[in-house]
């Protein structure tokens, strides 16, 4: 018997050349051969390319940044339901998981599942409480510093070495080699993400990104480790290549059973010319190359949608060593109608088939 | 010889395309470091793997091979494909 067809909202449609995940998560739900439902974009700006992606998206809404409330935020939500009745909402974006992590009850009220850790959790893998986190799940960090003052950078001479990172407390990262980089660095992270900013000690290695999934009991539901092959110039990969390596596959096993991580993430480490991996930071979502995992075989995000609808998935181990991703910047031809319906009405309906449950 | 895990799981088409599983890294080699990599493989020791060549190929017979199998080698301590321990 095969499962009822699943109506998934997905946010993060931002493609663009540092993208958001939602078209990667949107293009594995539907590569898989079960799927048969309906896809709802959730987007936050009318140019968001995945809008107008009519091949992936069924229904797009635009959605208030959750920095206007969670009371906006979750009118707009009930909106969009009431619109096109969605099943199962899959966020991908760091800013907007705390909003939907306080909205889970509400949802699930509506009939709408989702697979997010807690809020704990969520703060938990924060840059900030990096080493925390390290020690908990016996995993090396590098020397990571929480900085909430510009003073506290003159604080640092002997404790980190240059070069070290400047971190946002969501994104972006900035090398810096002395105290007046660090300086210059730490307020143009304020600008944009405010504070606090972190200082990281650098690894010199090779970073290896992993994309997965935690149960929320400890286990890991599945997970691929990718290296990258082509950088952006914001250090964004291009390319990349899925890997197998134990070690990792350990360490991510122990990031699970010490947190109990529940939902997609994305686990970036380093292996130091030294050969130790250190664990560099845990992305609370799907990462944009998260397509990889449905092209080698495991198809993570299909994985979520189905444990957000309430369906056991079984711990999944195979995938395709050796499939990589090569992104392309493609032009979309849009229709003026189609930008007009967006930007005029909020809402963008490229398909009135399907089954909208 | 105990033969190295990296060396066993490294991929090698006929090409002479080597793919490591464990980094992601690629790398390619002529149908001589093919060969010694075969040999390397089958725990062949140096001077087994510089009779294999001279048998294969057309060497000079001045040339020293087991100091080119030597390099080669050399080469893969390099590359992380085999540990730095590792002789042949």
């Amino acid at each position: 018997m095969t499962a009822a067809p699943l109506t998934i909202a997905v946010t993060g449609l931002n493609a663009t050349d540092n993208p958001g995940p939602g078209v990667g998560v949107i293009r594995a739900l539907r590569a898989h051969p079960d799927f048969r439902g309906r896809i709802v974009g959730l987007a936050y700006d009318s140019l968001d390319p995945g809008i107008y992606a009519r091949d992936l998206v069924d229904d797009v809404f635009l959605m208030p940044y959750p920095s206007q409330g969670l009371a906006a935020f979750s009118a707009r939500l009930a909106e969009v339901h009431t619109r096109v009745p969605f099943d199962v909402v899959i966020p991908t974006l760091d800013a907007e998981i705390p909003t939907f992590i306080d909205l889970e009850p509400q949802l699930r009220k509506l009939g709408i599942g989702s697979f997010l850790p807690s809020q704990e959790l969520f703060d938990l893998r924060s840059k900030a409480h990096l080493a925390h986190l390290g020690e908990i799940a016996n995993i090396n960090t590098p020397a990571t510093r929480v900085i909430a003052d510009p003073n506290d950078l003159r604080q640092l001479e002997g404790k980190l070495e240059y070069p070290f990172w400047i971190k946002g407390a969501y994104y972006g990262a900035i090398e810096v080699h002395d105290v007046h980089e660090a300086v210059s660095a730490y307020h143009r992270m304020v600008a944009k993400w405010g504070v606090p900013v972190i200082a990281q000690a650098g690894v010199d290695g090779d970073e290896i990104d992993v994309v997965a999934v935690g149960d929320g009991q400890g286990g890991m539901v599945g997970a691929v480790p990718m290296r990258k092959r082509l950088l952006t110039d914001k250090g964004k990969g291009w390319a990349g290549i899925a890997i197998r390596d134990p070690e990792i596959e350990e360490l991510s096993r122990r990031y699970f059973k010490a947190t109990k991580w529940r939902g997609p993430c994305e686990i970036e480490m380093m292996r130091s010319r030294s050969g130790e991996l250190h664990l560099l930071e845990i992305n609370p979502r799907f990462p944009a190359w998260c397509y990889l995992s449905a092209g080698a075989g495991m198809n993570l995000p299909w994985a979520v949608a189905q444990l957000a609808a309430g369906r056991d998935v079984a711990p999944m181990h195979d995938y395709e060593v050796g499939k990589m991703f090569v992104r392309i910047s493609l032009d979309q031809i849009v229709p003026l109608s189609d930008f007009e319906s967006i930007a005029s009405t909020g809402e963008l309906h490229h398909s009135t088939t399907g089954d909208a449950s | 010889m105990t033969i190295p895990q990296k060396l066993r799981d490294l991929a090698i088409s006929e090409t002479g395309f080597l793919f490591d599983p464990y980094t992601g890294s690629t790398f390619s080699a002529n149908e001589p470091g093919l060969t010694v990599l075969e040999g390397l493989r089958e725990g062949l020791s140096v001077a087994d793997i510089a009779a294999r060549l001279r048998e294969a190929f057309d060497v000079p017979a001045a040339a020293d091979v087991e100091r080119d199998v030597g390099e080669f080698v050399h080469l893969l301590r390099r590359s992380g494909l085999v540990p730095e321990e590792f002789t042949a």
